[in-house]
């Protein structure tokens, strides 16, 4: 699905990372891990098109990252659900507007049934109307989730989904992605979080990759 | 078929897209009023266009039907040459009528530099004769052959130095009226990619945001062009018709007021101006389109 082969990253003049190799295989589980700064965040851009890597090969959905234009790489997001810290949204659209978005952009039909399970299944039915800037933390990762998951992507990025929530709350989110995965969505999850690591390891095959020192590892028993 | 219900696409919009983009009142404003006044000049340059077209036409017409015809001789040979030429005339083809003007009327031709109560009949003054040419004019070479051969002493003057510094003034002015509305053109798309880059800019969250999940740029590209070509379109039908009301109030032609009084339209011409609303509309089209696909490729 999404496939990275000796991919180098630089910014600037640094080079972030070298030599990196990852494949997401369909219904797979990873957890992308690291100190801040490391680059998991870029290393998801790559994963969804928005970066360009500056050595090496990404492959989208068998294609060369490298070789599709800004249409394709947009059409290519359709397949790839991705949930960011600080969600993204539209402020001044409801939240059930928000996660019709991919939808809309898309040129689908938006059926009020679709967003209305969605916004039982991650809890936000009250809110519906409401618009992000009222809601909290966790309800915004929420609906960030179920925006991403609207299309039905074959994988779910997220980046940091639980930094700004409590335990709880970064319990329940996930519980959600474990579910989507369940359902066979391939998930891969950039954070810091060692404690929801070790949560997520005891309800499904997850792998845990480390981002350190330029190198992507197989992270082991330290977790 | 397909370019029409494109057309007819953009304009039904598709409202879900349209909320989409938050409206940004500033460029909004902006957009409505620049089209509003450039379409308000635009009424007047057409109108300027169209008088001066109206003008050298009817200079080139009304002078290309006279002529005069001017008899120099010794007063003793005068009535005679005088008779000679009107002979030669009335067998000229072209020719509709020829008539020597009387003292009197001489006379009234010289006040304005002599006086009225000039003694002409003691002054050596030309006779002067009036040709009213038909139709299809008569051959001026062909006719100041004749004339030289049996009236020496006469001189054609069939208007051409007169006619044509008019003619290529009244044309040149039509110029001007067409280049105004280019430049008119030129400046509403300078003004509406300007204020599209600022609503482009504003909005950078929201490109961010809909690039996110999945959004093509022309389909970014169209809610901004839209929302444009609408307000561009709405502005400049206000500022037609305000303009097309204020050139109604000029005054009517009066041929003692001259070129000032005949600036209006006549005729289907009353109908160009509604052309305007729809070349603002297409001019802010193009303008906002290649504005956002510039951008949508720059913030890329």
């Amino acid at each position: 699905m999404i496939e990275l082969d000796n991919v180098a990253y630089s910014y600037g003049g640094a080079e972030l990372f070298s030599s990196l190799n990852l494949a997401l295989a369909p219904g797979s589980f990873h957890f992308l891990t690291g100190p801040s700064g490391a680059g998991k965040t870029t290393l998801l851009k790559l994963c969804y098109g928005a970066l360009i890597a500056t050595g090496g090969q990404v492959r989208l959905f068998g294609q060369d990252a490298r070789t599709l234009d800004r249409d394709a790489v947009a059409l290519s997001r359709r397949k790839i659900g991705v949930v960011h810290q600080d969600c993204q949204f539209l402020d001044h659209l409801t939240v059930a507007e928000n996660i019709a978005l991919p939808l809309t952009v898309s040129g689908r039909s938006v059926q009020a049934s679709d967003v209305t399970d969605l916004l039982g299944w991650v809890g936000l039915t009250q809110q519906a109307n409401q618009l992000p800037p009222e809601l909290s933390g966790g309800e915004r990762q929420r609906a960030a989730l179920a925006r991403a998951v609207i299309m039905s992507p074959e994988v779910i990025l997220a980046d940091e989904p639980t930094g700004n929530v409590d335990w709880e709350m970064s319990q329940r989110l996930l519980a959600l992605l474990v579910e989507l995965n369940k359902m066979g969505k391939t998930v891969l999850i950039a954070t810091h979080d060692l404690s929801l690591i070790r949560t997520a390891k005891s309800q499904v095959s997850a792998r845990v990759l480390r981002l350190k020192d330029r190198k992507l590892q197989l992270a082991g028993a330290d977790l | 078929m397909d370019k029409l219900q494109r057309i007819l696409d953009l304009i039904a919009g598709d409202p879900q897209a349209d909320r989409a983009v938050p409206p940004t009142g500033f460029t909004a404003r902006l957009t409505f009023l620049a089209a509003a006044a450039m379409a308000f000049l635009a009424v007047f340059a057409l109108a300027l266009s169209l008088a001066t077209g109206r003008l050298a036409d009817r200079w080139s017409a009304e002078l290309a039907k006279t002529s005069t015809l001017r008899i120099s001789a010794p007063a003793g040979q005068m009535d005679a040459q005088t008779a000679a030429a009107l002979s030669v005339l009335e067998t000229t083809p072209g020719v509709a009528e020829a008539r020597a003007l009387d003292d009197d009327e001489q006379r009234a031709l010289l006040a304005p530099w002599f006086g009225a109560d000039l003694p002409i009949e003691t002054l050596p003054v030309p006779q002067l004769i009036e040709i009213i040419e038909d139709g299809d004019g008569f051959d001026p070479t062909g006719l100041r052959a004749r004339l030289q051969a049996e009236v020496p002493g006469a001189v054609l003057d069939d208007h051409t130095r007169w006619r044509e510094p008019l003619v290529e003034a009244a044309s040149r002015l039509r110029l001007l009226g067409i280049v105004s509305m280019l430049l008119i053109a030129g400046a509403t798309a300078a003004m509406i990619t300007l204020a599209a880059n600022a609503a482009l800019a504003a909005n950078a969250q929201v490109i961010r945001v809909m690039r996110l999940v999945g959004a093509q740029d022309i389909y970014i590209a169209r809610a901004f062009v839209r929302r444009f070509t609408l307000r561009s379109f709405l502005g400049a039908a206000g500022g037609t018709l305000l303009g097309t009301f204020a050139v109604l109030l000029l005054p009517r032609a009066d041929a003692a007021g001259g070129f000032l009084t005949g600036l209006g339209f006549q005729g289907w011409h009353w109908l160009l101006p509604l052309t305007i609303p729809v070349l603002a509309a297409a001019v802010a089209f193009f303008a906002t389109r290649a504005a956002a696909l510039r951008t949508l490729q720059e913030q890329s």
